[in-house]
């Protein structure tokens, strides 16, 4: 089983107050920590229990500057063979269509049984990239995965909709799945892991060596960004102050004044 | 100004209420532009469902196939396909749901046509569609332009526009005979139902329910602690059920349980929109996290802006102590 993992390096935002660029076009990073994307993470932990079990390679691919190959030491420490970074100045102004029409261009003449990636990014959360990828490279897909049963040239794949519900289908390989968070126990990275990861190959490719420029790549984007605010609020909670003893005594009173007490 | 269209979008015999806040602003956007707000209906015997739409919209467009009975990302793509090639809107409005994100960007990769997904907002301005959409899990909303194209596919979010009531659009109701080619590379097995929890959060009056933010599975305890002393149930939000730390019973949001408690106290959540679907209708929400800009706070009646650590304990403590005094 050869499996493409596309993996993306994020800012992670999750706890972290953002702060909007002068420019209002990007947040300010500088004090961010990045991390893989956590979609992701889950994807190349299903890639690697498939090898563990059925053989063959997994490969990392990412589309980022020098900073990103953090994340691909990261994958290759948790078990891919190989990885490789894309990328240009320019490609910041990507979007999820640009973003998979250079992935195609690098993988296009890979050999592969099965191509995962995160469902969507925690970043910009397009939840592109994987599906269009697949109609680029004209194969089937199926987005939000939360089981994969592999059979006989084929993957029979739960997707999850609303409410808890979920629908199976069976999808022909090779194949693209955009993988949903909770599909797996990602394992943590092992000092073994680190080392042997500092001799495997990260390969670092060039849009010029994809036969692409960054202009085709830019104006093929299906959106251009004009302006970022902070959502105004559509209203503000009464914010309860002081020491945690004081909040906690003015919330016990709110919880008696409601009756909830 | 060409046509408005909106794919409906059904599930099991009944249609989402993504399709009713689709039409809604959708009717919007066609006063607004001058165009005719077309429903698309694809499926199998639905004429009910036909009828409906004509409630909100002044052409319902059916597509009746057996092939099409069940969603299959593959197939609506044909029938989609075939007609925006032969009516060109000026934009198709999907869901960014379950559906919509398995269907709309290979669509547009098909037809060489701009996609904006997962829009909160939109706006034709001229023969330009500008969105909004929100970044950095919620924490920033984001205007983009749409690459100028003669049809644009949009994915609306799930509760960004009020579903208004039919308007008696009075629609008329057009069969249209799509070709669709059955697909031996995908194929529909079947639904399942989300296994039956020991506890039913939606029953409950009080639910404390905890984020990301507890950090450690060690940590529960001082979440359970403050349920059992409010007399209520614990649930949280998704990445705690993706852990495996809680049942997936326990998840608040849109991909878990709708809840409308009395009190919800939301205890290290951001409030990403998904996990806001599930409790923005509580009669009470108290929000404690350490993110003064943390958009629960936006859906919360009361907030706390501090370590929850060091808030909880204290919360526990004097509840308790009210309620044995």
């Amino acid at each position: 089983m050869d499996i493409i993992v596309c993996v993306k390096h994020v800012p992670d935002t999750t706890e972290a107050e953002v702060v909007i660029r002068e420019d209002q076009r990007g947040i300010k990073t500088e004090d961010l920590p990045y991390v893989i994307n956590e979609w992701d993470e889950y994807a190349i932990e299903e890639a690697i229990l498939m090898k563990e079990r059925l053989g063959g390679t997994v490969v990392a691919v990412t589309v980022g500057p020098e900073e990103a190959e953090a994340t691909l030491r990261r994958c290759l420490a948790k078990g891919a063979d190989w990885a490789m970074r894309i990328w240009d100045e320019g490609l910041e102004e990507a979007d999820g269509f640009a973003i998979a029409k250079v992935l195609h261009a690098a993988i296009k003449d890979m050999k592969y049984d099965l191509i995962l990636t995160g469902t969507q990014a925690g970043d910009d959360g397009y939840a592109v990239v994987g599906v269009a990828l697949a109609e680029l490279l004209g194969i089937p897909h199926a987005a939000l995965v939360k089981k994969i049963e592999l059979k006989d040239g084929s993957a029979v794949v739960h997707r999850e909709l609303e409410g808890g519900l979920e629908e199976v289908v069976e999808v022909r390989l090779p194949a693209v799945f955009t993988i949903q968070t909770g599909i797996n126990e990602p394992r943590y990275v092992s000092i073994m892991g680190i080392k042997r990861a500092r001799k495997k190959e990260l390969r670092v490719v060039s849009l010029s060596d994809l036969g692409l420029t960054v202009d085709e790549v830019l104006q093929s984007s299906w959106l251009t960004i004009k302006r970022m605010y902070v959502p105004p609020p559509k209203k503000q909670a009464v914010i309860i102050q002081g020491s945690p003893a004081d909040v906690a005594a003015q919330i016990v009173e709110i919880l008696k004044s409601k009756g909830l007490m | 100004m060409r046509d408005i269209f909106v794919l409906a979008e059904h599930r099991k015999g009944e249609i989402r209420d993504i399709t009713f806040e689709m039409l809604s602003k959708g009717w919007e956007l066609a006063e607004q532009a001058g165009g005719t707000l077309t429903a698309v209906l694809l499926g199998h015997n639905v004429d009910e469902h036909a009828s409906k739409l004509a409630e909100y919209a002044k052409k319902v467009l059916v597509v009746d196939n057996p092939l099409l009975e069940n969603f299959n990302a593959e197939l609506y793509q044909q029938a989609l396909a075939h007609i925006i090639k032969e009516h060109k809107p000026t934009l198709l409005m999907m869901g960014h749901t379950g559906f919509g994100m398995d269907l709309a960007p290979a669509l547009a990769v098909q037809l060489g046509l701009p996609l904006a997904t997962d829009c909160i907002d939109l706006c034709l301005d001229g023969g330009r569609l500008l969105v909004t959409r929100q970044m950095y899990g919620g924490k920033v909303n984001v205007e983009a332009a749409v690459r100028v194209a003669e049809t644009y596919l949009v994915t609306v979010r799930s509760a960004s526009f009020e579903a208004k009531e039919g308007v008696s659009a009075g629609g008329e109701i057009v069969h249209v005979d799509v070709p669709i080619q059955e697909v031996d590379y995908k194929r529909f097995v079947q639904y399942v139902e989300p296994p039956k929890g020991e506890v039913d959060i939606t029953a409950a009056d009080i639910i404390v329910s905890v984020g990301r933010g507890i950090r450690e599975e060690k940590n529960l305890p001082l979440i359970e602690e403050l349920a059992k002393a409010l007399g209520g149930v614990v649930a949280c939000s998704r990445p705690i059920v993706d852990k495996g730390w809680l049942p997936k019973d326990r998840q608040v949001g849109s991909s878990g349980k709708t809840v409308r408690p009395k009190l919800y106290i939301a205890i290290g959540i951001s409030g990403a929109f998904q996990h806001v679907l599930g409790m923005k209708d509580s009669e009470m929400i108290i929000a404690i996290n350490k993110d003064p800009k943390a958009p629960i706070f936006s859906v919360a009646d009361y907030g706390v802006v501090d370590d929850l650590f060091k808030v909880v304990p204290e919360l526990t403590k004097k509840i308790q102590e009210a309620k044995g005094g």
